[in-house]
Formats: structure tokens, C-alpha cells, sequence
């Protein structure tokens, strides 16, 4: 196992009854590097997503992370090794402040989160830190709002900065920047590259802008398998490639 | 806790301490309070941790055949008896909890729903429940073994001692470091679960504490009625809990307490219309549910934040 990978997989591979959503993917994450996943619809991105995590049982193949086989580990395991993911949809507590969204991140580290008989009172220490972390995205006025009432690219900017809460070495974004308008999109592709310094980050992204503009690697998967890997200049001259995105609209921006 | 809802509380207090001198009938008031305690005990899990138990009359029930067996065969004193269906309740709430947490929405419900009434059958067969008779007076017999329950009064100075205790339980669980990451797993799970909480750790615990506390109040009840039933363990009395919370506003604080009072309320005085008072009581519900959805308490909650 080469050092310089965070994450390694080996021949991973998931089959629903008879259909092979992925099939024999190895791909190695350089650490410190923003990695992108990228495919037309259906090539089983997010499927790889929920192996990497655990949402799903692995069929076949094995996760390597940091030199550790992780997989059959449980997902919450996973998260506290330092692997955090977020969702396609926002992920954000809809019913709790802006705040609390960010503090429920930073309390588990405590080690009080099964403590009944405490006082809440007893996590106002983490509120500075909480601030910090909302000021890294812009949110600090909103800190006592109710998250619902929030706009859509302000939820994005508070999931990551959630995620950034339990300080993970491995952030994995499903489609950071879907469902944006434009300038939420600029304003997303600075905050990941601000987040990413000391950090790996692997994404899902549509936007082959922000993916040029962003990532260090592009894994093209199609079908469940890897059809093409490399920085973004060579991929997006791959025959292979340009085959596979024709006539879907993501091909125009490449 | 701000200034508001300090001096709520305290006029609260204030009102329970007073009740029985100013005209309140203190069986009535025993039983508001035993159901009340049931409906928040309910609520700690439906409205704090999203989970939909439709079995919650299992700890109720068994736990008021604990208490009224230790009281009335072993001679237990009041508050031991007590205990004893508070931890039967707890430990019968650690198996269910641990076989129900593994599933989801609707299939939580009906497996919380199929264990009830396994438990429903074990206690018409069980030789200590008197199965269709029930276990009749239940004596209430002496606090520590030295103060006599059997005044109304006293009795009732004592259902209320316990119900403070418990409904603090529950206040202290929901603003504890453990309720923060129990309303995170109800807002969204899978993103509680990907932050590196394991969520049915959680849950479980959650459900200890609801089982344990329902059990409680199947205790009081059993004591202060001087009766354990099988309606005690019936699926109706799961779905009357659900009510009294939907109905007073579940995830607020007073909610279950508020609509346990309105149901009993409803069932002690419209009594004279015999099976009409169901009847009665499902219209309640349906206009609950279509004008006020979020319930008495959680309606008022939310127009005067809106304010």
C-alpha cells in the first residue's frame, strides 16, 4: 500500500438482483489532492458514495483508507476514522439554529452525547468555536435563525461547514454546487478550495467549470466501471470519453 | 429556561400543590397525572427522536401488573412497588428497543405494534394477572412503610412527588448533551449517522428512558386506582397516548401534558354518553389534525413566535 493514497479501492464492486451498479472499480486518492468522480447519469457515482461510507454493503472488492482494511466497518465507524460525506440533497437539520447545526458536529468529540442527566448548558464552551466556524462561511448573522428558513446556497455553505466541524481528513461532496444559481456557485467552488488546504476531497460534480477549475483528477466512470482517469486537460480529450457523455448535455460545458 | 417560561411553571406548580382545596376531585387529578406523565414519556420519543411507537401501552400495562403484584402479594411499600414497574418497563424497553431501532417509520410501528400484543396475550394467560378481572384493589399501603396513602389526599401528594420527578427526567433528557443529538437524528438521520454518531445507540437509550417512564406512570396508575387491566396493555391505550400527544402538540414540553388532561377530561365528564365518548373523541382528533395540526400547545407556541 503506497503512502501517498488516503483511499484505495480494490475491485469494488455492488450488484442490485442481477444489475451491476459498479463493477471492479479501483481508484486511489492521492492525499491532499481534490479528486473528481465524474460520469454521465446512472454510471454509479453515488452508488461508490454509499459503499465508501458504508450506507451500503460492499458485494465484492476492498476500502482501504489510511492503510486500514474499513471494509466491513459500520458507517458511523467510518465517520469517526475522519471519512465524511455529504448528500446530493442538503444535509442540514432543518429544525435546529444555524448554531446548533454546527455544535451537534463539534459535541461528539466530548464524549458526553449519551449524558441525559447534563445540562445543554454544559456545550456552551463549543460556541466560539461554532462561530468560528460559521464566520469561515459567511453565516455568523444567521447563527440564531432557524435553519429551514434559510436559502438554498446558504443550507450548502452550512453543511460544510458542519462537516468541517469534525475536522475530517477525507471529505467526500455528492454534487456540491447542484440546484445553484450562479453566483452561489463561485461563491462554493472558493469555499471548497479554502477547506480542501490539509484535506482530501473527493467530489461528484456535474459542473465540468467548477471541475476544471478545481480538481486535481478526474475518475470518468460509465456503466459502473472506470473509463478513463487523469487531470482534467487529458480526459476531456479522451475518445473514449467523449463517447460516452454524447449527447448528454454535460458534454457542452467540457 | 427564560424569564416567560420560569414564572408558566411556577404558576403551574402553583395550581397542582393547590388543586385538591379548590374543588379538584383528587382521583381525577391522580389519573390526569399518571396519563400525562404517560404522554410526555410518549413524546420523548415521537416528538424528540421521530420514532412512532404504537406499543407504548406494553410498559404502561406491564408495569401497573408489576407494581399492583408487589404491592398486593409481596407487601411492597408504595414507592418500591414503584420502582419495580419503573425498571420492568426499562428492561422490557431495552429488548423491544433493541429488536425495534433496526427499522424504520412504518415498520418501527409495527414492530412496537406486534410485541404489544404478544404482551396483551401473555397477560390474559399470566396466573398473576387475573386476566379478565384484572388485579383488583391494589392496596396502596404506607409510604416508607410509615405514612398511609389511603387518604385521597396523601395519595395524591405522592402521585404528584413522583409525576414532578419524571416529567423533570424527560425535561432534563431533551436539554441534555444526549437530546441534542436525539433532535438531530429526528431532523436527519442519515446525516447524524455520517457526522459519526451511531443513531441506534441513541435510539435505544431513548426508548429505555420512554419505556421506563411510561412504566412509571402504568405504576402510579395501578397504585392509585387500586387497579391493573387489561386495558392497561390494550392496543387502544397505545393509540389513546398517541392522541393525547397529537392532540396537545407533540415535541413541545406541555403538549402531552395538556392533551392527556383534555382526553381524560373528556372521557371522566361525557361519560354519560356511554360509547359516544369515542365517537366524540375521534372527531377531536380529526379536527386536530385538519385545523391544528401542530397541536394545542405547539399551535400557540408557533403564533406567538410568529408574532
Amino acid at each position: 500500500m503506497s503512502a501517498d493514497y488516503i483511499l484505495e479501492t480494490q475491485h469494488l464492486t455492488k450488484a442490485f438482483r442481477g444489475f451491476t451498479a459498479v463493477d471492479g472499480v479501483n481508484l486511489q486518492i492521492v492525499r491532499g489532492s481534490i479528486h473528481a468522480l465524474i460520469g454521465p447519469n446512472g454510471a454509479g457515482k453515488t452508488t461508490v458514495f454509499n459503499l465508501l461510507t458504508k450506507f451500503l454493503p460492499v458485494t465484492s472488492g476492498r476500502i482501504v483508507y489510511n492503510g486500514h482494511d474499513i471494509t466491513s466497518e459500520a458507517p458511523a465507524q467510518i465517520a469517526r476514522r475522519g471519512v465524511i460525506r455529504s448528500f446530493q440533497i442538503s444535509a442540514v437539520f432543518p429544525h435546529l439554529t444555524v448554531m446548533e447545526n454546527v455544535r451537534v458536529a463539534l459535541q461528539r468529540k466530548l464524549g458526553t452525547s449519551f449524558h441525559f442527566w447534563k445540562s445543554d448548558a454544559s456545550l456552551a464552551h463549543l460556541n466560539d468555536r461554532a462561530m468560528q466556524l460559521l464566520g469561515e462561511v459567511d453565516l455568523e448573522s444567521f447563527a440564531d435563525t432557524e435553519t429551514v428558513s434559510l436559502p438554498y446556497g446558504r443550507k450548502r455553505a452550512l453543511e460544510i461547514a458542519t462537516t468541517l466541524a469534525v475536522d475530517p481528513e477525507l471529505m467526500l461532496l455528492d454534487e456540491p454546487t447542484q440546484g445553484m444559481g450562479h453566483e452561489d456557485v463561485g461563491r462554493v467552488v472558493e469555499l471548497i478550495r479554502k477547506v480542501s488546504a490539509n484535506r482530501t476531497v473527493l467530489m461528484v460534480e456535474h459542473n465540468m467549470s467548477v471541475v476544471a477549475n478545481l480538481c486535481n483528477t478526474i475518475t470518468v466512470l460509465a456503466r459502473g466501471s472506470v473509463l478513463a482517469e487523469g487531470p482534467y486537460a487529458e480526459v476531456s480529450k479522451n475518445a473514449q470519453v467523449l463517447e460516452a457523455y454524447v449527447g448528454s448535455s454535460e458534454m457542452e460545458a467540457l | 429556561m427564560d424569564k416567560r417560561t420560569k414564572i408558566l411553571y411556577g404558576a403551574l406548580l402553583l395550581v397542582a400543590l393547590a388543586a385538591p382545596f379548590v374543588g379538584g376531585y383528587p382521583i381525577f387529578l391522580m389519573k390526569v397525572l399518571c396519563f400525562a406523565l404517560f404522554a410526555c414519556a410518549f413524546n420523548l420519543l415521537i416528538g424528540f427522536t421521530g420514532l412512532l411507537s404504537f406499543g407504548h401501552a406494553m410498559f404502561f400495562g406491564s408495569a401497573a401488573y408489576f407494581c399492583g403484584h408487589a404491592a398486593k402479594a409481596w407487601g411492597l411499600t408504595p414507592e418500591l412497588a414503584v420502582v419495580l414497574g419503573t425498571l420492568g418497563a426499562a428492561i422490557m424497553g431495552y429488548f423491544v428497543g433493541w429488536l425495534a431501532v433496526r427499522r424504520q417509520g412504518i415498520y418501527f410501528a409495527m414492530v412496537t405494534l406486534a410485541l404489544s400484543q404478544m404482551v396483551y396475550f401473555i397477560c390474559v394467560q399470566a396466573p398473576f394477572t387475573g386476566a379478565e378481572d384484572g388485579l383488583q384493589s391494589v392496596p396502596r399501603g404506607k409510604l416508607l412503610g410509615l405514612i398511609s396513602l389511603r387518604d385521597d389526599t396523601a395519595m395524591y401528594y405522592f402521585v404528584l412527588a413522583v409525576f414532578l420527578f419524571g416529567f423533570y427526567v424527560i425535561y432534563r433528557t431533551i436539554h441534555s448533551p444526549f437530546g441534542q443529538v436525539l433532535k438531530s437524528i429526528r431532523e436527519n438521520e442519515p446525516r447524524a449517522l455520517s457526522l459519526g454518531y451511531d443513531v441506534d445507540k441513541y435510539k435505544l437509550l431513548a426508548f429505555v428512558i420512554s419505556a421506563g417512564l411510561a412504566g412509571m406512570a402504568g405504576a402510579l396508575k395501578a397504585l392509585s386506582l387500586g387497579l391493573a387491566s387489561l386495558t392497561d396493555v390494550s392496543w387502544q391505550m397505545s393509540g389513546e397516548v398517541v392522541l393525547m400527544t397529537l392532540l396537545g402538540g407533540m415535541g413541545t414540553i406541555l403538549g402531552p401534558f395538556l392533551g392527556a388532561a383534555t382526553i381524560i377530561t373528556m372521557q371522566n365528564y361525557l361519560s354519560g354518553f356511554g360509547s359516544w365518548v369515542t365517537v366524540i373523541m375521534g372527531i377531536t382528533f380529526v379536527v386536530c389534525v385538519l385545523a391544528f395540526r401542530r397541536g394545542i400547545v405547539g399551535e400557540i407556541a408557533y403564533r406567538l413566535k410568529a408574532k
